[in-house]
């Protein structure tokens, strides 16, 4: 009999890999649920069928109800995430490298990122009113703090050598933060991106559950007052299949631009 | 022989959270133009601590170096610096690391080329200027490092044990290559190592050091004639030099 040359733990897993059992996983998944909801051992108000979900999708996408609250909460995360991140990145650059910043700046963000951005829901609404800017507003106390942290650890990495090339190379402290510092931990920076974006759709949802009159949330709040559970399950998957989406053509870009940062060698 | 550079009772003290660490005990020497200097000695004793002063990347704590009669005071591009490791950009092509140091000098993006490829070809890579560090071999990186340094012409090199990560085969390669494209280049060189075969067949002139706190014990002088093939490092010169810096290295070692 021929052995498993890959027996033992800490196998690279192969694209091959992902598809055969990934896709065995899902479907596996998928045909219990098929199976407990035609075989109606549970109320269908609990847990609609395949069918009823897809009807849910077909019906609100007919009417245009679904691309209207999709086109805004993709809006709203476009806008309240592209914030944070434009605040984030310089912060957390320069915390990772002036210490002065990191000593002054850093306690703050440590301690506002441990207050749950959800307690802020309330407060946004006393200070903003139910509008396109408490939306915003929850996206960034959600992310900014966040990413600040993980952008200047991101920073932090940069090997020492490479900056002492740029030194003895007479390059001042701006050239060598967007010449050499940034470059090198643009790969890592992508990832922290990659990361709090998926973080991201929380606190839309959030925001959009308590107070909002469109957007995803918004929709899955309606749906459960009229116990549209099918709608509500439609909604869920809907998101999840975005940030899949997102996710892999963020994997994508970042193969095309910073192949680089994979050689292992430098 | 006119002095490029001189280091006047430079020493250095660490500051550590158990107290004060002595890496350097003051120096005092002068580097000469045209001349190849090799600092040799043990692990720990404060060569690399005395190159950082010189390119200006950490200060004394006492005493000064002068570069053409100028205290330095900080990095600048008249002290080049090639490192043991990390030092090629790893998101650029070879060329373009070469390319990188010709930055504000005025010169068009055209001539900058020029020179990368033309600096590439003498270390023998020119077939590898696209290519990315990772592409390419441990001696290979080290060479583009040298060719990065060449490129702007400082008027002193500083290396810091920049074969020290490489198997013993390349590291024979690298330094046939260092010491051709010395001769042809002849300028101002301070190369620190511990390996004294290396620094024989290297130098004009080797400062061995003490053991920490590091203080210059002995200044050699090196005859064997230019140009010097790879036959040097089998030759009996070497060997001679070599027996009586191994004893002087050894004594540090057991003091
Ligand atoms: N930043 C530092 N802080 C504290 N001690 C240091 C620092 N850098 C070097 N040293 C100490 O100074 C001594 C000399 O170091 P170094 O110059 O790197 O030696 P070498 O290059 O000859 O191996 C060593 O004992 C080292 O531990
Ligand atoms: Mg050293």
């Amino acid at each position: 009999m021929r052995r498993d040359s890959r027996r033992g733990l800490f196998h690279q897993v192969s694209a091959r890999d992902y598809w055969v059992w990934g896709g065995s996983a899902l479907a596996a998944l998928f045909a219990l649920w098929w199976t407990v909801t035609a075989l109606q051992l549970v109320s269908p108000y609990f847990l609609p069928s395949p069918a009823a979900v897809l009807g849910a999708f077909t019906e609100l996408w007919g009417d245009g109800t679904l691309q209207g609250d999709l086109a805004i909460s993709l809006q709203r995360i476009a806008i309240g995430f592209s914030i944070a991140t434009l605040f984030a990145l310089p912060v957390g650059i320069l915390m990772g490298t002036v210490w002065r910043f990191e000593a002054a700046v850093e306690p703050i963000v440590d301690f506002i990122r441990y207050m749950p951005a959800v307690s802020f829901v309330p407060l946004t609404i006393v200070w903003l009113g139910v509008g396109e800017g408490q939306k915003y507003s929850i996206l960034f106390i959600g992310t900014f703090f966040q990413q600040a942290l993980m952008v200047m650890d991101n920073v932090k990495r940069t090997p020492r050598e490479y900056v002492q090339v740029g030194q003895t190379l007479g390059m001042k402290t701006l050239p060598l933060l967007g010449r050499i510092v940034l470059p090198y931990s643009a790969p890592a920076i992508w990832d922290t991106i990659r990361i709090t974006l998926g973080w991201g759709w929380t606190w839309l949802v959030i925001a959009e559950l308590v107070a909002a009159e469109s957007g995803l949330g918004h929709r899955i709040i309606v749906a459960q007052r009229y116990f549209h559970t099918d709608r509500i399950f439609m909604i869920i998957i809907l998101i999840g299949v975005i940030g899949l989406v997102i996710d892999q053509a963020m994997r994508a870009i970042d193969r095309a631009w910073f192949g680089w940062s994979r050689g292992g060698a430098r | 022989m006119n002095a490029v550079a001189e280091f006047a009772n430079v020493s250095k003290t660490f500051a550590t959270k158990k107290g004060e660490v002595q890496a350097l005990a003051p120096v005092s020497f002068q580097l000469h133009a045209d001349e190849f200097t090799t600092l040799l000695g043990t692990s720990g004793c404060g060569k690399s601590t005395l190159l950082h002063i010189a390119a200006g990347l950490e200060t004394a704590s006492s005493g000064e170096v002068l570069v053409d009669g100028v205290r330095v005071d900080g990095p600048g591009r008249d002290r080049g610096m090639v490192f043991q490791s990390y030092s090629l950009f790893p998101w650029l092509t070879a060329a373009e690391n070469v390319e990188f140091a010709l930055k504000g000098l005025g010169l068009s993006r055209a001539e900058r080329r020029e020179i990368a490829h033309e600096q590439l070809r003498l270390v023998g890579l020119e077939k590898f200027a696209d290519a990315k560090p990772a592409e390419l071999s441990g001696g290979m990186r080290q060479r583009v490092g040298i060719a990065r340094v060449l490129s702007y012409r400082p008027k002193i090199l500083l290396m810091d044990e920049p074969f020290g990560a490489l198997d013993a085969q390349t590291r024979i390669e690298m330094q046939e290559l260092l010491t051709e494209v010395w001769e042809s280049h002849r300028l101002c060189v301070l190369f620190v190592t511990h390996d004294i075969e290396e620094a024989i067949y290297l130098s004009d002139r080797i400062l061995v050091m003490s053991a920490r706190p590091g203080r210059i014990k002995d200044d050699v002088r090196i005859e064997i004639p230019r140009p010097r093939g790879p036959e040097v490092l089998t030759s009996p010169a070497l060997m001679e030099y070599k027996e009586s810096l191994t004893a002087s290295v050894r004594a540090e070692a057991l003091a």
